[in-house]
């Protein structure tokens, strides 16, 4: 617990450090409330983006909850729903990004894992 | 699956994971679905749950549940009250057969008649798109959506876009939709066609069980809404969605018979109350959807006492003296040719005489057509046109189908308040139709004129051959009044009669009479019945003069015997004057001879005394006076 409460900061900051640069993933995690699912989703999202994507990406966790109003932009309708805004073309993976297998060809990193994933970043 | 009770303790334990924290959401708090699920699903249901039994108590008082009106012409009259307040109705139908168009406006006669925003969420069509395809009907969405009364939310999901991995649920949904229902105070919502996600998710297990939570939520927030869902294959919706929203069940049908369309609406579920069970026609016109009938489910027609007449005297002789009922529906049939428009049109005439407005459907004859044929009879409608107080509306009646026509007719009645009505002639209906189809509208045709108080005058066309009263059988029971005009083929001539077949409430005559068009209209003559049978046209007008010729020499003779008689008695007269005079005259003789006679004895016996006192025997003087006395006697006869 004092572990996860701890992670967000580092996110942040990656996103802000990434601002200078184009390549960099910009990716919008929908949950509503702090339900299981969506730590569970937030947790794999930021394991898998260091794991592929280090310091190229941006997050940015909505809660609908608090932000009903978002969930039009995006079309979101399931929860959790993590949405790939940049590179286009945009991309959703809903569930708990469980699966990493299915979260990576989601997010279109699969390809890029197998052939060239470092000269991809 | 444990989203909710874990929720409690991991809400507190990680806040700041999370851009937005306020948690109080208590309208889309997913609950397990097992246990409570079901319990709730009993609820509204006509199960004893101590909840309910307030609710039951509540609306036996009102004798039905509580309904929101639709405002959708004929919905209302045939759900008997609008769709089932504050709990979900299921519209299903397959593609075009306008679940969507029923939707909107539900939505749209909610906002602007009875004050209820709503909240239109869009599954398959952006709201633009949504905007366009209605404006037509003249539904402003965009005003609406200005002066939030409506809010249309356009959920798309897009498979390719779309990767699942793992657990999850459609709190987005329930969260867009608690954020568009909250945001206008919503009170009805519509979900046009939530199926869609079944193409767009491929976890069919969790799409399922989240609807069954959403449709549930939606009694929850006590709003009035409507989901469509295409038809199945053998089902009524193509993934079983009746199973979840069991109050209200609308089917829409759209099917096409020789040709012509016809949509059909037919309520196949509605928990709690009574509805019309039938398949009912509705039509989409530039006013929206209409069902059909308007108020065909009773039998309560005002019946007028009031008489209007048909125009012509001499038919309202043969009904009863005094011409039709008014609001009652006439029925006049005949084989082609027999002048049953030039019947409607001096009723139509007639009503326009009394000030009454008129309104003439014509269905093989345009107006000008209609008029100059008429005029040729001697009957000029054109001055009534002008003045406005009669209406045609020509139409082919293939150029819709029955319902258009219906509807037509209706709306055509309800802005023109007319007094009379005629449809000419309605056969032609078949032709849009069966005649099945033909025999329910007009059903409802008569009913809603009725119900007007608007008298009915329909002509119909029977095929020669056709048996006359039978051909009509299927309309016959629906016509008070009806008139059969006929052929009668005699003597190489074609002429027309007319009688009353029936006329309920009047005594009518059982007489055929001859009907004639001449140049002043139509004349009723008596037709010849006598030994040789019935004549009409000219063999009438032979034996007429025939009659007339007989009787004429039957009047000389019986003068020529009159006069004679009188010359016989002037005669007789004569004779007996002649005979007294001669009498008279003999009379007078006689008693001239007589007194001679008289006069002649008396000298006799004077002298015989003359001669007896000079002889002198005067003893036998007695016995010649006593004799001398009879005579004059016997001379005053």
């Amino acid at each position: 617990m004092k572990q996860r409460r701890s992670r967000p900061q580092p996110l942040r900051e990656i996103s802000a450090k990434g601002k200078a640069s184009r390549d960099i993933w910009d990716l919008r995690l929908y949950v509503a409330g702090t339900t299981a699912r969506s730590i569970a989703a937030a947790e794999n999202l930021r394991r898998l983006c260091e794991e592929h994507l280090r310091g190229k990406y941006r997050i940015e966790v909505v809660d609908l909850l608090a932000h009903p109003q978002l969930a039009k932009g995006d079309q979101i309708v399931a929860i959790p729903t993590l949405v790939r805004k940049i590179p286009q073309p945009i991309r959703k993976v809903i569930g708990d990004l469980s699966n990493e297998e299915r979260t990576l060809v989601g997010l279109q990193l699969r390809p890029a894992r197998t052939q060239a994933g470092p000269g991809r970043g | 699956m444990s989203s909710g009770s874990s929720r409690s303790t991991l809400s507190e334990s990680k806040p700041d994971l999370l851009i937005g924290r306020g948690l109080d959401f208590r309208g889309v708090t997913p609950l397990p679905y097992d246990a409570p699920a079901g319990k709730r699903k009993r609820l509204g249901g006509p199960t004893v749950d101590p909840m309910n039994r307030a609710e039951t108590n509540q609306s036996s008082k009102r004798r039905s549940l509580p309904k929101a009106p639709t405002g959708i012409q004929g919905l209302d009259e045939v759900t008997l009250g609008g769709l089932p307040r504050g709990r979900p109705t299921l519209i299903c139908g397959s593609a075009g057969c306008g679940k969507t168009l029923l939707g909107i406006e539900f939505l749209v006669r909610g906002a602007t008649q009875f004050g209820e925003p709503g909240v239109f969420m869009a599954f398959e069509e952006t709201s633009e798109e949504l905007g366009e395809n209605v404006r037509s009907l003249g539904f402003d969405l965009k005003g609406l959506a200005e002066q939030g009364k409506l809010l249309v939310d356009y959920v798309h999901v897009e498979r390719s876009e779309i990767e699942e991995t793992g657990e999850y649920d459609l709190e987005g949904l329930f969260i867009r939709l608690n954020h568009a229902i909250d945001s206008i105070g919503a009170k009805r919502v519509v979900l046009d066609t939530i199926e869609t996600l079944f193409g767009g998710l491929s976890n069919a297990a969790i799409l399922r069980s989240e609807l069954r939570r959403l449709f549930q939520w939606l009694k929850n927030k006590k709003v009035t809404a409507i989901i469509t869902g295409e038809r199945g294959e053998g089902r009524l919706t193509r993934h079983g969605l009746e199973e979840y929203v069991s109050d209200c069940v609308i089917v829409l049908d759209h099917r096409v018979i020789e040709q012509i369309s016809t949509r059909r609406m037919r309520i196949v579920k509605y928990r709690g109350t009574t509805h019309g069970t039938n398949e009912y026609p509705f039509l989409i016109d530039e006013t929206g959807i209409s069902v059909l009938p308007i108020t065909s489910l009773g039998l309560r027609q005002e019946a007028s006492e009031e008489r209007i007449s048909s125009g012509i005297p001499r038919l309202d002789a043969m009904l009863g003296g005094r011409g039709v009922y008014r609001g009652s529906s006439v029925l006049i049939s005949g084989t082609a040719g027999t002048g049953k428009t030039s019947l409607a049109a001096h009723f139509a005439a007639e009503a326009c005489r009394r000030g009454e407005r008129c309104l003439y459907l014509a269905f093989e004859e345009s107006e000008s057509q209609l008029i100059r044929n008429m005029r040729s009879i001697g009957l000029d409608l054109a001055p009534w046109s002008k003045k406005g107080l009669l209406r045609f509306h020509a139409a082919r009646p293939t150029a819709n189908g029955l319902e258009m026509h219906l509807t037509a007719l209706h709306k055509r009645a309800t802005e023109f308040q007319p007094h009379l009505v005629v449809v000419d002639p309605i056969t032609t209906f078949i032709a849009a139709g069966t005649s099945r189809e033909a025999e329910s509208m007009l059903t409802r045709v008569i009913d809603f004129l009725k119900g007007e108080q608007i008298t009915a005058l329909f002509t119909s066309l029977t095929h020669g051959g056709d048996v006359l009263e039978a051909s009509q059988a299927s309309i016959s029971s629906l016509i008070d009044t009806w008139i059969v005009v006929r052929d009668i083929e005699l003597g190489g001539e074609r002429n027309r009669g007319i009688f009353v077949l029936k006329a309920r409430g009047m005594g009518h005559s059982n007489q055929i009479r001859e009907f004639l068009l001449t140049d002043h209209g139509v004349e009723l003559k008596d037709v010849y019945v006598g030994p040789e049978g019935v004549l009409t046209g000219s063999m009438r007008q032979a034996q007429e003069a025939r009659e007339k010729a007989l009787g004429l020499s039957r009047h000389q003779e019986i003068e020529r015997r009159r006069r004679d008689l009188d010359r016989k008695r002037r005669a007789l007269d004569v004779q007996i004057a002649a005979q007294r005079a001669e009498f008279e005259a003999e009379q007078e003789e006689m008693r001239r001879l007589l007194a001679q006679e008289e006069s002649a004895g008396e000298r006799i016996c004077d002298d015989r005394e003359e001669m007896a006192r000079s002889r002198g025997a005067a003893e036998q003087r007695e016995t010649p006076r006593r004799s001398r006395r009879v005579i004059p006697g016997g001379d005053r006869n």
